[in-house]
This record gives C-alpha cells, structure tokens and sequence, in this order.
C-alpha cells in the first residue's frame, strides 16, 4: 500500500501539541531463562537501548515483526516490567518512582481481551471502572454509550463474556481502557485477529477518540496498512532496537520513497511477512 | 485523610464487588464446595458418634458427645481458616488463570487496598460457608453449645482470621516467584498447616519435630482455644494463652507476607513472571 499524504512533518506535530506525552531514553530489557546446570541459561535482549518520545494528542504506531519487541516495550510503559537500564517518564512523571501516578495516566489495550470469561461485559467494566475510581453510576451510562459506538448491541452487555466472539471481546477491551479516560493510551495490536469489519470500526473508533477527548496513543502493530491508516509517527522495531522513525512522509522520503512495506525492508533488510515467519513467538 | 481512606475502602470494594459476582456465576461450583464442606463434616462427626462401636463400647454418652463436639470445633475452624488461606493463596493464581493479572497490576490500586479488598471477600466467603456448614450439620447430629462461650469464640475466630491472612500473603506469592507449580506449593503449605494444627487431634501425639510446626502454627493455638470455648466455656482471660500466640503470628505475619508481597511483585517485574500465561 502506498504511504498516503497525511502529510503532518515532525515540526508541525510539535508546534500543534508540543508536550511530551511519553518519553523513553535509553531503554533496555533483557530475558535469562532459568539455569537449570551452573554456568547454563541464556539471556535474550527484548528492547534495546530504545529511545523514543511520543507527543501529546499523537497516535504514534510502533511497527514490527513478531518477537521485535513491540510488546515488551509496551509492557515497560504501562508497569507491568521494570527496566534493566535507561529510563521512561510519562508526562514528566518518572515510571519507576511515580508508579501510581503514572499507572492513573494510563491504560493499555492487549492482544488478548483479558476479562474474567463469567462476568458479563457490563460487570466486567463496572470493575474496571471502579479500579480507576469511576463509580458505576457514571460508567454504566459510558459503557453502553462507548460499546453501542462500537456496535455491540446492549442486549448483549449482561452476557457472559466467553459467549462473545473474539472480535466483540477486543472492543469490549478497547471500551475498558477509554472508559478510565486516560492521556496516555497504549495499544498492543488491538485489531489482531479480527475481521475486516472490526478492525475498521476499531481503528475509526481510536481516531475518532484521539480527535475528541485529546488522548495520546501509543500503538504497536505488524499490520502495514494500520499503521500507515493511523499513526502520525511510525517508529520501526527490528530485534529490539528502533532502526527508523517519523511520519509516513518522513520515513518514505529518508529511504528512497515508495510504499511502508519498501520503508520496513530498507530499514530492517527483510519484508515483515519473512519477519513474522521467521522470528517465531519468543514473547517480547 | 479521611478522603483518601474513604477513596481506598472504594477501591478495596471493587474486588469484594468482583468476587461476589464471581460466586454468582460459578455458583454451582460454590455448591458443590459447600455440599463437601459439609459431607466431610458430618463424616468427622459420625466417626466421633461411632467411637463406642469403634472402641469396643468403652465410652459414656457424655463422652461421645463431647468427642462429636471435640471433632466438630476442629473441622469447622479449619474450615473456616482454610478458606481465606486457599482464597487469599489464590489472589495470583486465580487471575493468571482468567488472564487478567496484568489488568490488576497496572491499576493505580495501592497493593494494599488490593489486598485488603480480597481479604474483605475472603472473609464473608468463609464465614458464609461455615455458618451454613455448622447449621447443616447441626441438622444430622446433636451438637451441644449449652456450655459454650461464644464472646470468646469469636475473638479466636477473628484472631485466627488475621493470622491466616498474613500467612496467606506470604503463600499467594509462589505463584509469582514460580508461575507453573507456585500454586501446588502454597497447596502443600497449607496441607502441611493441616497436618500439625491438632485439627482432629491433640499435638502432643505428633513426633517431636512436628510439634516444633505446631508451635509456630496460628492454627494450633486458635483450635485449642476454640475447643476451650466452645467445650468448657473458657472466658476470654481462660483463652488468653491460647489468643496471645495467634495474635503475635497475626502481628509479624501480616506486615511480613506484605513485605514478601511487595518484594516479589517487583521481582516478578523486573523478571517478566507478571505475565497471564506465566
């Protein structure tokens, strides 16, 4: 697909919105797996000496081959890691050290929908809502307002959630992370796995939410056409390290024009389809 | 101050909230716990029914009756104890098996509003079943309370429940410092409790180096002070040598399983275990 003319250059995102809505410095993340004999193990390095920053009211789409790790950094961002070097501040506010604050400032969508499978869309948001101090009175009116926006029909929000498809799961988790209202959304392949249908609602859902409540999101994705579709800034992910980044325009012009799939290639030497297939699932 | 305090008793609700609806849906598996809380139950009470049979006839009536009671007091408490050790031990696991654990994790809910939020559920879970297993039992074989001393129950009841939390803390972290047999070990723990608490027995026929577990049980002193209560209708100062161990387990226990809470969350981040499927 070729690089459309959402021509926004890096300058003018910056004098739009110039706070600095995520900043990660030189960030790095390593794995050992456990020593069963002395002197055996391996370590394996996710994230890389990564360093990135994401503006205010951006989408910025970080793109990768499976394993790049995409979702180990996403995970760092959002608490759920901590970082072997390198640090991360999300408006301003040190990840390590103002952990509740942050954690009020952000939410995160996952490639899996991640609900307790009994409860019902609706008491499972209720839940979620109550952890970030909404209480139900307030979110029960956004639910059903942010999951009919989604086209889930409100006869089916009193379901238990294992009876909805994996397409209706995702949006349900995607109306968990806007429900708390966050300023720093963070993305972890939200579309994965769903029709075309979905992922086109999911995708006019986020921007349209970006436009109307002034959220930032970061998102990762291996799916070029999203991530063309959607992010302002495209950062590239290759075996950890970020190899390229900047608009659409910027990246096309900075590696011989043409389409993101030709971007990723110079930028990576490999198509993302050959990435996928070879790198195997290692979890980051 | 008061605020926030009413900010995190909000936020601690939101899990007494969440596994009451859980209960709900998985209702009949919270039958089938009850029907077998029960069934062992009266089980423990008819062996202590059929004790002259089993003896060769050698025991009084009033004998049998206080052996039901005996047996009775000790199934139930530990019931009652088991509970919030299994529930609580479970605060891990349980959302590693939903998949939600990192949903957990990454709310701004200090651990412990979290925790005592799951206390707070734990807590009406175990007195629910064990008041419906003492009324159901109660119904089969006749259990005599007319000596008892119920203020002083409670205390131990209580006392025993705040030193299983702590216990229960500190158990609830195997499953993040080893996310595939964590769980099987706090299972172990727990039985190991079981074994040494005088549950069905008085400790002092255990071997010497199992009464050394037994000594630093908060079980062993609960079940003794309960059967003191509920038996011989000791008031609280005739329970105190029993209440004062369980009340110290209570009181390093608790800020201790937290501490180890705590250091084995920020272990598990730094070494990637704060994962769904582990």
């Amino acid at each position: 697909m070729a690089i459309q003319a959402r021509d926004v250059t890096q300058s003018e995102l910056k004098m739009r919105e110039p706070t600095v809505a995520l900043a990660a410095t030189g960030v790095r993340k390593e794995f050992r797996s456990a020593r069963v004999l002395p002197g055996g193990g391996s370590s394996v390095r996710a994230v890389d000496d990564v360093s990135l920053e994401v503006w205010r009211g951006e989408i910025y789409g970080l793109l990768g081959a499976n394993g790049s790790g995409k979702s180990t950094l996403i995970r760092l961002f959002s608490t759920l890691l901590t970082p072997d070097a390198g640090q991360v501040r999300v408006f301003g506010r040190d990840i390590g050290r103002d952990e509740l604050a942050v954690k009020r400032m952000i939410n995160r969508v996952s490639v899996e929908a991640s609900f307790f499978k009994k409860l019902s869309a609706m008491e499972n948001l209720v839940y979620a809502g109550r952890l970030y101090g909404v209480p139900p009175e307030i979110s029960r009116p956004k639910i059903r307002s942010i999951l009919g926006r989604l086209g889930i029909a409100q006869a089916r929000l009193n379901e238990p959630l294992e009876k909805l498809s994996r397409g209706m799961q995702q949006k349900v988790a995607i109306a968990r992370a806007f429900l708390t209202a966050p300023m720093l959304l963070l993305l972890d392949e939200p579309t994965t796995g769903l029709d075309i249908r979905s992922k086109r609602e999911v995708q006019t859902f986020v921007r349209d939410l970006r436009d109307e409540h002034d959220a930032t999101i970061l998102l990762t994705t291996h799916d070029l056409d999203e991530a063309a579709r959607l992010a302002d800034r495209i950062g590239i992910l290759h075996q950890g390290r970020l190899v390229a980044e900047g608009t659409p325009a910027e990246l096309a012009a900075r590696h011989g024009g043409g389409t993101l799939e030709d971007v990723f290639m110079t930028a990576t030497g490999r198509r993302l389809d050959e990435a996928d297939d070879t790198s195997g699932e290692t979890g980051a | 101050m008061i605020a926030n305090v009413g900010a995190q008793l909000g936020l601690a609700y939101a899990f007494v909230e969440r596994e009451i609806a859980l209960s709900k849906r998985y209702w009949a598996w919270e039958i089938v716990w009850l029907v077998y809380g029960i069934v062992t139950s009266l089980s423990v009470a008819y062996i202590a029914l059929g004790a002259p049979a089993i003896t060769g006839g050698g025991l009084a009536q009033a004998d049998v009756s206080r052996f039901v009671l005996y047996l009775l007091v000790g199934t139930i408490t530990w019931r009652f104890l088991g509970l919030i050790f299994e529930q609580m031990g479970e605060t891990i696991a349980w959302e590693r098996w939903e998949g939600t654990i990192e949903y957990t994790f990454m709310a701004p809910v200090p651990r412990l509003t979290h925790l005592a939020g799951m206390c707070g559920a734990t807590l009406v879970r175990a007195l629910g079943f064990s008041v419906a297993i003492l009324a159901a039992v109660a119904l089969f074989v006749p259990v005599d309370l007319s000596h008892a001393n119920v203020a002083s129950a409670l205390a131990l009841l209580a006392t025993g429940a705040v030193a299983f939390i702590g216990l229960a803390i500190g158990s609830a972290v195997f499953p993040l410092l080893w996310t595939e047999k964590g769980l099987q070990m706090a299972y172990i723990v727990q039985a190991v409790v079981l074994l040494v608490s005088g549950v069905y027995y008085e400790t002092t026929i255990l071997p010497a180096w199992m009464q050394v577990l037994s000594f630093i049980s908060p079980a062993t002193y609960v079940i003794r002070g309960m059967r003191a209560a509920l038996l011989d209708g000791a008031d609280l100062a005739a329970v105190w040598p029993n209440l004062w161990p369980a009340l110290l387990v209570g009181a390093v226990s608790i800020p201790l399983g937290l501490r180890i809470f705590l250091w084995a969350e920020r272990h598990a981040k730094r070494t990637g275990r704060l994962k769904r499927s582990g």
